[in-house]
């Protein structure tokens, strides 16, 4: 399966399985759709009946076939000489005897291999420190941090037996991560200060190496939380929605004040304290801006440099939510802010999307690429009084509670559905040139969609392809600028 | 004359071979947080 797109000035064709890409001129383009048509066909034709003899089809001439279609649509062009469309196909086919074009899917055994060869085995924790907050964001997913349940804050003894949990079920696993998530973490920070702590104790002992993640909406952040999370949290992650009047029509406390003005300077100096170390602003947009491109650079003009802005996550009936007529003014913006990114790069002022970040070179194996996001099994959700859930978007949800961090996991049909979830476990992601991008996507982003983790959320799926499509022409301009 | 330019990635078929150590993050950590992306995260392997 190949994926063809023009964007930014390039003729890009992805070949989806191999992940071998490339920048093609406009015959190789034309030949490789005609190409693909033909290869896919057969393909159909050989799932149809198991690869077995019958189903044939004259690969041969119907290739010659595009080739004489090329001769006719560049007639009268360099392109149309025939000696021209020859050397294009020889060049598409050493590609494909390379590996490298029309790669065929040979994965699917696979799926379930990374997931059983590591069942049971947790490697990352999200702690839910405090089930309160002190904004009260009226689009946010978790209900003001409460997640549709009782205010509540976790205590050391149940953060520490997370802790241990999370040790006493990572196998070999070397690097274990964990995350300090609510509500606001912050409002519960000694517990925070404390449980690292710990966590370091044991580490050497333990033979382990954790890494600390801060959630935080920074009304609560001062010398003390940058000076501790500087020196601890391998990440931070900083709540910004962008412009003043954007970030203050939902950020606001329970008296209905913004909170852009008190948490900016904070997470400036934050950042500026944090000498190079990861973070990112995370801003979410909404339906009330889809033009969302705005607010990157209003983050950009703040000096902020590592940026994520997310789709909103909530309710049908949620003003916030995004419609089907935001969803091309968003991918428009997508596309500008792949430009802008190329634009600033001239300029010596490269930032960081997160969702444009993409390793070529080094990037997730297959086995990763095709076993799911890995909720429920080597990922979960801590509660404050240790009820483990599949992930911090499941909590509240009854029916998807795991067990506990006392007891371990004991519903194991629940983990059994997200032990399955992988690319292949949905009809359209098998289908889906994106597949070994997004791994099958997010099952609570499914979930909330179709009522099943198993099901697609497709307007998610619309934006994630979008992102694909910028965050390789980005990778492509910044490879050949080079 | 050369008709394709062809950037180097990691070829995904070779990396069945190494692969599967389970050593990197789980895939929504980090930013997002509602949603699943693979294609940002980095390979974490000692024998890659």
């Amino acid at each position: 399966m190949i994926h063809q797109y023009k964007l930014g000035g390039y003729n890009i064709v992805l070949d989806v399985c191999s992940g071998a890409l490339h920048v093609v001129d406009d015959l190789s383009y034309d030949i490789i759709a005609g190409l693909d048509e033909i290869y896919s066909h057969q393909e159909k034709l050989n799932r149809g009946n198991d690869g077995k003899s019958g189903g044939m089809i004259d690969i041969e001439t119907l290739s010659e076939r595009v080739l004489y279609d090329m001769q006719k649509k560049y007639a009268g062009t360099k392109m149309g000489d025939p000696s021209e469309i020859r050397e294009c196909y020889e060049q598409i086919m050493a590609l494909k005897e390379q590996g490298k074009l029309f790669t065929r899917d040979e994965y699917e055994p696979m799926a379930g291999e990374l997931k059983a060869r590591t069942s049971g085995v947790v490697k990352a924790l999200c702690l839910h420190i405090a089930h309160t907050c002190n904004l009260n964001c009226s689009y946010c997913f978790a209900s003001q941090g409460k997640y549709h349940g009782e205010r509540a804050v976790m205590s050391y003894e149940v953060g520490k037996r997370a802790l241990d949990f999370l040790v006493e079920n990572s196998g070999t696993r070397r690097n274990l991560e964990v995350d300090f998530f609510g509500g606001e973490p912050l409002m519960n920070f000694q517990v925070v200060k404390d449980l690292v702590a710990y966590a370091r104790s044991i580490e050497k002992e333990k033979g382990k190496n954790f890494r600390f993640t801060l959630t935080t909406n920074g009304v609560l952040v001062d010398d003390d939380v940058i000076e501790f999370a500087n020196r601890e949290c391998h990440n931070v992650v900083l709540s910004l929605d962008g412009r003043k009047e954007v970030h203050d029509r939902y950020r606001v406390d329970y008296a209905g004040n913004g909170s852009w003005e008190k948490i900016v300077p904070k997470f400036q100096k934050f950042v500026e304290a944090r000498g190079g170390k990861n973070y990112y602003m995370r801003g979410t947009f909404t339906h009330a801006n889809p033009d969302f491109l705005e607010d990157i650079k209003v983050m950009l003009d703040l000096g902020f440099t590592e940026l994520s802005m997310e789709p909103v996550v909530c309710g049908e009936d949620d003003p916030a939510r995004l419609t089907e007529e935001d969803l091309p003014i968003v991918l428009e913006q997508y596309e500008k802010l792949a430009e802008l990114m190329i634009q600033r790069d001239k300029e010596g002022k490269p930032f960081t999307f997160y969702h444009y970040m993409i390793d070529l070179k080094g990037g997730p194996c297959i086995y990763k690429r095709i076993s799911g996001c890995g909720s429920g099994t080597e990922y979960m959700a801590v509660t404050p009084w240790g009820d483990l859930y599949p992930c911090h978007q499941f909590v509240g949800e009854e029916k998807f509670l795991l067990g506990n961090i006392y007891k371990g996991v004991k519903n194991k049909k629940v983990q059994d559905d997200f032990m399955a979830c992988n690319v292949y476990a949905r009809e359209e992601c098998r289908n889906c040139w994106a597949r070994l991008y997004c791994s099958g996507g997010c099952a609570a982003n499914a979930y909330h969609a179709t009522g099943s983790v198993r099901g697609v959320y497709k307007y998610g799926c619309e934006l994630f392809k979008k992102r694909i499509e910028c965050a390789l022409m980005v990778a492509i301009h910044r490879e050949f600028a080079e | 004359m050369e008709h394709i330019k062809t950037v180097e990635t990691r070829n995904l078929c070779e990396s069945a071979k190494k692969g599967g150590c389970g050593e990197c993050q789980t895939s929504c950590q980090s930013a997002c947080k509602t949603s699943c992306g693979i294609a940002n995260q980095k390979c974490e392997s000692e024998k890659k």
